[in-house]
């Protein structure tokens, strides 16, 4: 069996909090996943979850409390692994005083490339990340959106074999989401390992081989978006016209939603039929009938809202009534 | 190949430059001009005297005002500003990190004092018309406040790597004070009859740097000769002590968190 390009085992992080009474607060409650060679992995979870703290502990920019995590087959704490992967951090920041060019000549110079091949590669990525044109000019004057695109240059600037990317859409308007969509996409086609942190579902749920949810430091669930949504049963979506002149049911008013003169509602897998019926007499124009498909984002949320609960739940102390 | 603390380093003389560091240098060549000038008029037959003073005070103030404002700020405002996350995400051992950025502000610092030390020497010429054998000391001097100007770095960066740029101005100035009072610190040792007051008097002298070695100016104004041990133990000295000090920053910074 080849070996996992990210293999994480009981990680866990809590950080002292407070200033003379210091208390620890766990940021991250072994995290135990496996993210394959080739796989776009997104790593989903509301702000607070702990995924820029997954993130930091794979880089090294902040140590375990305990648990341990290898980049194929090295450990994070050895800085050698650092020559096959590449990171851009949530909202990168660079020294404001280079351009985009001398940003990427540093970086690139620990990598012992010598200054014809720098040049090269520096041409190539600012050429692939759209910001050629913007190549000579102070970081200082650029936009977040150019920024994002340079901390993606700077992240896959060495071919790494693993890259990962926090919340690289975070911050940017369509155009540029669009764009980073579509180097993350290159990449992958390209067989890089891709292990992005988001809260952008769509953008998971479009890229992702896999995803994993992470609620309150806790690893939630981890699959692909599909399996995970097959999981639920959600119902039908009939779309229709009302008849002019012809009332329909209350029953079906009630639970509908209308635009226009198209209706739409929502019914139990088992009801279908039924509902077809009661619009089939009221001489409703019948539009569609699908299934609802949940997103990633109703499993999402529904995770939060769990993990919510048992939280509020944890809080009350025994024998004391929530209010 | 340029090592990794060399590409830190020069990155980090590239900020000071591009930060416009250098130019305190202009308000350094008006002061020279302004003192060569005066000073013809004012102070018969002590014009040397009266340059090589102002001119070494003055590169020995405005090179530790800068390398403690600039090298409390070195780590920290890397950590701040989060420039540091992509910078170790690279192939960067954290101690090489420190290493350049300690390497990078003496570059600065050294560059900054060859070139006040050029307008010193202009000035000097100015007011002599000639250079004699005694102006060797005057360099000497100069060597020494790079010396000092070495363990001041050192401190500040050692503060910066857990500590906010005021507090870390603040220790780092105190421990430059007391260690120019150090051998008064001593002498309270030899006078106090309280074996308590004498160790710890002992232990202060021993464990601060001893700034007041340093300080030749008053021997380079009135071209007194310089003992060559003095050249070498001080050198011995200032390496020793910031080799110590360089790895007690490592310690502490390998095991920091960057939150």
């Amino acid at each position: 069996m080849s070996t996992p390009a990210i293999q994480i085992e009981g990680l866990t992080k809590d950080y002292a909090v407070g200033f003379w009474r210091k208390k620890m607060r766990r940021s991250l409650d072994h995290l135990d996943l496996q993210v394959n060679e080739g796989e776009a992995f997104g790593f989903l979870g509301p702000n607070g979850a702990g995924k820029t703290t997954t993130l930091k502990l794979m880089m090294g920019l902040v140590f375990p409390t305990s648990g341990s995590a290898r980049v194929r087959g090295r450990s994070i704490a050895d800085v050698g692994m650092h020559r096959e992967i590449g990171y851009m951090p949530e909202q990168p920041y660079f020294y404001d005083y280079l351009t985009a060019r001398e940003l990427l000549d540093y970086f690139a110079q620990f990598f012992g490339y010598d200054a014809v091949e720098r040049r090269e590669r520096i041409k190539i990525f600012l050429e692939r990340v759209g910001l050629i044109a913007s190549a000579d000019v102070q970081l200082r004057k650029f936009s977040k959106g150019m920024l994002q695109r340079v901390g993606i240059a700077q992240a896959i600037l060495h071919d790494p074999q693993v890259v990962f990317l926090d919340e690289p859409m975070s911050g940017l308007d369509p155009v540029g989401r669009r764009e980073v969509r579509d180097i993350i996409l290159d990449l992958k086609k390209h067989g890089k390992t891709i292990f992005f942190s988001t809260h952008i579902l769509s953008d998971a749920e479009m890229l992702c081989d896999r995803v994993a949810v992470l609620v309150g430091g806790k690893l939630q669930g981890v699959g692909a978006p599909g399996e995970m949504l097959s999981m639920e049963v959600a119902g039908m979506e009939i779309l229709f016209e009302a008849h002019p002149g012809v009332p329909l049911p209350q029953k079906v008013m009630d639970r509908a939603t209308h635009t226009g003169d198209r209706y739409r509602i929502e019914v139990p897998e088992a009801d279908v039929y039924a509902a077809l019926e009661e619009l089939k007499n009221s001489r409703a124009r019948i539009l569609s009938v699908a299934p609802v498909r949940p997103s990633l984002e109703d499993y999402f949320f529904k995770l939060v809202a769990k993990q919510k609960n048992s939280v509020s739940a944890a809080e009350i102390t025994p024998g004391e009534q929530p209010r | 190949m340029i090592t990794i603390p060399g590409i830190v380093a020069l990155n980090t003389f590239r900020e000071a430059v591009r930060d416009r560091v250098l130019y305190n240098l202009v308000f350094f060549a008006l002061l020279m001009m302004a003192a060569a000038v005066l000073v013809g008029g004012v102070s018969i037959g002590i014009e040397r005297d009266v340059i090589v003073n102002l001119g070494l005070s003055a590169i020995s103030v405005f090179g530790i005002v800068m390398a403690i404002f600039i090298g409390v700020g070195l780590v920290h405002k890397e950590i701040e500003k989060r420039t540091l996350y992509s910078l170790l995400s690279k192939p960067v051992p954290r101690w090489q990190f420190l290493m350049g950025k300690f390497a990078g502000l003496s570059l600065t610092l050294i560059v900054n004092t060859a070139l006040m030390t050029v307008g010193l020497a202009a000035a000097l010429f100015y007011v002599t018309q000639k250079f004699e054998r005694g102006d060797g000391t005057v360099v000497i001097a100069i060597y020494f406040i790079l010396l000092q100007l070495g363990l001041i770095t050192s401190l500040a960066l050692f503060f910066s790597c857990f500590s906010s740029p005021m507090l870390s101005t603040l220790y780092t100035l105190g421990i430059y004070i007391a260690g120019v009072f150090a051998p008064d610190i001593r002498d309270i040792g030899i006078v106090t009859d309280s074996p308590g007051v004498k160790a710890a008097a002992k232990c202060i002298y021993y464990v601060l740097p001893n700034f007041h070695n340093f300080n030749v100016i008053s021997a380079a104004v009135h071209q007194e000769a310089i003992p060559f041990r003095l050249i070498w133990q001080n050198t011995i000295y200032a390496v020793l002590y910031i080799t110590l000090v360089m790895l007690g920053a490592s310690a502490i910074f390998l095991r920091r968190d960057l939150k």
